[in-house]
């Protein structure tokens, strides 16, 4: 696949940043002819990715969120989210629909929204270290 | 002011305004909670998403959240006016099986 255009950023897990995030990769990843649906897709991944940054990787602690989102000639978006918070225990449980850790409001959707608005979802994680969200998305776009 | 709350007929209904997410939900939360604790002669509470411009799994917890606080008491929930992506994300929860949720009439163009 041939690289055309790259955006990497890095900002503060705080929650008042998730809508900052999800319309910031959605309009970089704009220049690549998209529906309205299409867009809507990229923010929906996009937030429930850094929302787990902020809940669970960094829990109440503040840490840094990286983003890197590249646009392929293929038509194509990567979208890789990574944190160096604790880290996930059992990548494949928490993958599990409407499994979740914390409780209380939260859905246990996350992982399953991501994979289904996308085309490829690959989640690295180590215990300690952090985790690596990575989510590829073929635009088809306006012109079919 | 994200919610917007109107008691008529035994039925409250939270008009919700703006994205729903993770960093939004606890104000949404509190103003219809507050309300509708205090709102005895509700018999149903409903959550109507006409003017919600985003959301993510965080609203399925806002709903799922309320319909444990609704049949707690012994009432019930609806959900009105969901967008076709919203929709999809709440049937996700199979929270349709517990409380009537119903998608929006999109606008012909």
């Amino acid at each position: 696949m041939k690289k055309i255009n790259e955006l990497k950023m890095v900002f503060d897990s705080r929650s008042v940043n998730e809508s900052f995030s999800r319309v910031a990769v959605s309009a970089f990843s704009s220049q690549l002819d998209m529906t309205v649906e299409e867009l809507g897709d990229i923010k929906t991944v996009v937030s429930e990715a850094v929302t787990n940054c902020i809940v669970h990787a960094y829990k109440n602690t503040i840490g840094k969120i990286y983003i890197t989102c590249s646009v392929f000639e293929e038509g194509i978006v990567r979208i890789t989210v990574r944190d160096r918070g604790c880290g996930i225990e059992d990548v494949e449980k928490a993958r599990e629909p409407l499994y979740t850790s914390v409780g209380g409001d939260r859905s246990g959707l996350g992982f399953s929204v991501m994979e289904s608005f996308s085309d490829k979802l690959r989640v690295r994680s180590k215990v300690g270290v952090g985790t690596t969200v990575t989510i590829e998305k073929r635009i088809c776009g306006k012109t079919k | 002011m994200p919610v917007t709350l109107k008691f008529r007929n035994g039925t409250l209904t939270a008009f919700i305004k703006g994205d729903i997410d993770h960093h939004t939900v606890p104000e949404i939360r509190e103003m219809i909670d507050d309300c509708f604790v205090s709102t005895e002669n509700a018999q149903t509470l409903v959550l109507d998403f006409s003017d919600v411009t985003f959301m993510d799994s965080s609203g399925v917890g806002l709903v799922m959240g309320r319909y444990r606080l609704a049949s707690g008491k012994g009432k019930k929930l609806r959900v009105d006016n969901l967008s076709r992506r919203d929709y999809m994300i709440m049937k996700m929860s199979g929270i349709e099986k517990l409380a009537e949720i119903n998608q929006r009439k999109e606008a012909v163009k």
